[in-house]
């Protein structure tokens, strides 16, 4: 009858822990209920209807913002992930030599700004730009999401390097392999799941991002972020459920996928 | 190795994608939020085969804001009358003459040449309307013909009014409430105004512009607001009314002009045309429930449209509205101050 | 010897320009879109407004002035800007009791999921990670349908008749409360949780053994060990917190500003981009005080540990 003693127990913990579970999802849940809600109301529920879903889906201009906004997290994170591999490759396992910390920071930097202060700073400085060169394509917000993401690329790879064995390589290099060589058929494999890790994240971000893209965005350039930061300030209707559980869909599928790679340690 | 390059391949077609959208025609608005039909761009992209993005925003002070910062890529802006000459003066629109296109015949007599655009050289009628009040009489039943609505709000409203933040609205409002003509520079009567917003920002639960959702969801029992917005509500409430303050309301037009940093001038200037007949005058007016002032348009509206007490001036308020008109700049000035002392 | 002690010295000094050029993209795109346009926020700050926006290329420190003080309209005294203060002190309160909420409700969770046995662990790190990974609009928007007044919230206490009609709770600092706790939570239960995943039970089970109850033994030991995660978890909510923009724009109904918002009125209505400029350089300082807190906390307590 008397409850095992477990040194890992302590009062309340578990029933804290489940109310935040249920208090997290629960939120979310009443969203993606009301998304098949046949009615227009977003609290009254009137019967099961997938209408919302078949108009987000002819809503032309929820079409074209979320083909932009996967547009531009593809690029921004590949570029985002390349840029931050070399990074990782270039400040870990070393003797720190003159300026690691100045570069730690420097690529570091994105997280410790808040995002208004680095909308409005790139606002002003694009401006400027797209005034001087008449270009006012996607390139500023490709530019800017790439920005953010290093960091967000940057860190799984550096914590994977780091826990990298270093013997591996040296055997490597033992057999006269070249550096190149070394790289492309021992560190890179190795250190794949850790980029795989750091592409998704850096894709996810940029996916998400609703603040810098707002300021910076020009003419017909909306994302899905800020489309629907559009509609919940003025004109609220189911629809936006229907494409925030679309989104959260999204979201669920690429969480799997990133724990189905880093389950496969190597 | 494979991966990679194929990768990189995708990445840089999709790349080259972002690039290919410009290549037909196109034509980027800016207007105001939930104020374009969608049917009626339709009707003018399949008519011109012209791609039309469509861009919100909430003010014309944001507006203005964003097309001066540069660069924003917008062809057309929709700005309200008392804004057009600011516009005009700052070197931002371009002078496509809708005076002289083919369909101006069929702008309304007297909307053909106003004191903000004389002979229309640069912009066409796109709606018109008035600030008024709404109320849901279900939680209020005294009178709504009143800015006391949301400047001495009555007891069953405390907590429950919204104000729309249109500074000019808001603040000619709080002239017209304390006696003062509109665009005065009178310290004593600003004086009174400032106390009298600060005083009744606190019975305000918020001040949004999402107010034909949130009046319909009860979030707002009643707001400051436009009579076409007010329309709109009414069809989903019927027990929602839009009251025409005794103490004076303003009559403003939103007016269609092209910029003059715009790309697809050629395209402006056929859509400022297509706004001129009275079919997509009309179209339009059904979708955001304002009169437009395009003759002949009647003919395509809603038949509700013709006698519904938000756009058919009652004959008691018909003397009570004033023409929006533009503030000399210091008067500007100290609106702004006054505005933004409100934002505490 | 000399020769290879030449070797090794230019072998070394070769590896560390290797580094740089290899680090060079990344540094470059966050030098262009990044750090280098916060310089020209420095600037901008030092500008005159222009009367429609954008400025007027004459320094002036009135940006900088107007941050803390005001002038009267009408009888032109000086005074402490309230208004800004007031944003000021409404960002620093609810951010810090932001991070004390998530912290004590984050806090048992992230203690819960590392104390499960590890076949269930990954579904409990999996579920705490999707709202992690869910838009923040998504997030702000389920918070907002929940407390409006025709919302979950309501409805239920009127059924129960607790309420007599809804009670107003959108548009409140609490409903910016509710929404940015709700938004941020996950961001301190992950690195908490990373702490306590290195936690070594064997110690607990030494504190027992010495009579301590559950609370000493959280108190002295667990918490101490963890503190770390702790402080990682709080900056990691503290910084986004104070400059939160999107949550307190759609929760607080342009009543209840907080210095993002401020910031970004500048830009918009306020037409004064050197103020805007100017409270945005304030942020990053308050920010990097908090940052600095964070750095030598995190280095003191490394050293503590025996």
């Amino acid at each position: 009858m008397a409850r095992q003693f477990s040194v890992r127990r302590q009062t309340g913990f578990t029933a804290i822990a489940m109310i935040c579970f249920f208090a997290l999802y629960l939120p979310i849940g009443v969203l993606v209920i009301y998304a098949f809600n046949a009615g227009t109301s977003l609290s009254v529920w009137e019967g099961f209807s997938l209408r919302w879903f078949v108009k987000a889906f002819e809503n032309q201009q929820v079409i074209e913002a979320s083909i932009r906004s996967l547009q531009i997290a593809v690029v921004a994170a590949l570029v985002a992930t390349a840029a931050a591999t070399m990074a990782a490759l270039a400040t870990t396992r070393t003797e720190p030599y003159r300026g690691l910390t100045l570069k730690y920071a420097f690529i570091n930097q994105p997280l410790m700004i808040p995002e208004i202060v680095t909308a409005v700073a790139l606002l002003i400085f694009f401006s400027r730009i797209k005034v001087w060169t008449g270009y006012s394509g996607l390139g500023y917000l490709i530019a800017a999401h790439t920005a953010f993401c290093i960091p967000f690329a940057y860190l799984p790879i550096r914590a994977r390097l780091e826990n990298m064995d270093l013997t591996l390589e040296r055997a490597a290099a033992d057999l006269y392999a070249t550096p190149w060589k070394t790289f492309r058929y021992v560190t890179l494999p190795l250190l794949w799941p850790g980029i795989l890790a750091g592409l998704m994240l850096a894709f996810v971000i940029s996916l998400d991002d609703v603040v810098i893209t707002e300021f910076v965005k020009s003419a017909g350039q909306d994302t899905l972020p800020t489309y629907m930061l559009g509609q919940l300030r003025r004109a609220i209707t189911p629809e936006m459920n229907a494409i925030s559980t679309l989104f959260l869909l999204l979201s669920i599928c690429i969480v799997t996928v990133f724990f189905f790679v880093n389950k496969k340690r190597i | 190795m494979k991966r990679i390059t194929t990768t990189l391949a995708f990445a840089a077609a999709l790349l080259a994608s972002t690039g290919l959208a410009h290549a037909e025609g196109v034509l980027n608005i800016y207007n105001w939020g939930n104020y374009t039909s969608p049917d009626m761009i339709k009707k003018f992209e399949d008519q011109y085969k012209v791609k039309v993005t469509i861009t919100d925003y909430d003010s014309n002070d944001t507006a203005l804001a964003k097309v001066r910062q540069g660069g924003s890529g917008f062809d057309m802006v929709v700005p309200s009358q008392n804004y057009v000459p600011i516009w005009i003066s700052e070197g931002l629109l371009l002078e496509t003459d809708p005076g002289k296109m083919e369909n101006f015949k069929n702008v309304a007599e007297v909307w053909k040449n106003p004191e903000f655009d004389p002979d229309r050289k640069y912009t066409v009628p796109w709606a018109m309307g008035i600030v008024g009040t709404v109320v849901n009489t279900d939680v209020y039943k005294g009178d709504v013909n009143t800015w006391g609505i949301i400047f001495d709000t009555p007891a069953e409203l405390k907590g429950k009014v919204n104000v729309v933040p249109e500074m000019t609205d808001v603040i000619d409002a709080a002239v017209l409430y304390n006696g003062g003509t509109k665009c005065t520079g009178d310290l004593t009567i600003l004086k009174k105004v400032r106390d009298t917003l600060v005083k009744a920002k606190p019975d305000w639960v918020a001040m949004e512009y999402g107010t034909i959702e949130k009046m319909g969801s009860g979030d707002f029992a009643a707001s400051s607001d436009w009579n076409g917005s007010a329309f709109r509500q009414r069809l989903a409430n019927p027990k929602i009314k839009f009251g025409y303050p005794k103490e004076g309301f303003v009559n403003w037009s939103d007016n269609l002009a092209v910029l003059k940093d715009a790309t697809n001038v050629e395209n402006a200037k056929l859509f400022q045309n297509f706004m001129m007949d009275p079919e997509n005058a009309g179209m339009n007016s059904a979708f955001h429930r304002y009169a437009n002032g395009i003759a002949g348009s009647e003919a395509f509206m809603p038949a509700d449209m013709k006698d519904a007490p938000e756009i058919k001036i009652p004959a008691e308020f018909a003397s009570k509205g004033v023409p929006s008109q533009t503030c000399p700049p210091e008067v500007q000035e100290l609106y702004t101050k006054i505005w933004t002392e409100l934002q505490k | 010897m000399s020769e290879a002690a030449k070797v090794i010295e230019a072998e070394a000094r070769r590896d560390v320009r290797n580094r740089w050029l290899l680090s060079m993209p990344a540094l470059l795109i966050i030098l262009l879109a990044a750090v280098g346009p916060l310089l020209i926020v420095v600037v901008y700050s030092f500008l005159t407004p222009g009367p429609y926006g954008d400025v007027q290329w004459q320094p002036t420190l009135s940006g900088w002035i107007n941050v803390f003080l005001e002038r009267d309209i009408f009888d032109e005294t000086l005074s402490l800007a309230d208004a800004h203060i007031s944003i000021f002190v409404r960002s620093v309160w609810l951010s810090l009791v932001t991070t004390v909420l998530t912290l004590l409700v984050g806090f048992p969770t992230a203690y819960f999921i590392a104390t499960r046995p590890d076949n269930s662990r990954e579904l409990w790190l999996f579920l705490i990670t999707i709202p992690f990974w869910t838009n923040l609009l998504i997030r702000t928007f389920a918070i907002l349908q929940i407390i409006r007044n025709e919302g979950l919230i309501n409805n239920i206490m009127i059924k129960l008749g607790l309420f007599a009609s809804p009670v107003q709770m959108l548009f409140t600092d609490g409903a910016i409360l509710t929404g940015m706790v709700y938004v941020y939570l996950p961001l301190m239960v992950l690195p908490l949780y990373a702490s306590m995943e290195k936690l070594d039970f064997r110690l607990l089970e030494a504190g027992y053994d010495l009579y301590a109850t559950p609370f000493q033994v959280l108190r002295r030991i667990i918490v101490p060990l963890v503190k770390p995660g702790i402080i990682a978890g709080s900056i990691l909510v503290f910084i986004p917190a104070l400059g939160a923009y999107v949550t307190p724009s759609i929760l607080g109904g342009g009543k209840n500003l907080m210095l993002g918002n401020l910031i970004e009125l500048q830009f918009g209505q306020g037409r004064n981009w050197p103020l805007g400029a100017a409270l945005s350089i304030t942020l990053m300082l308050i920010v990097m005080v908090a940052l600095l807190f964070y750095v030598r906390n995190a280095k003191g307590s490394g050293a503590k540990h025996g």
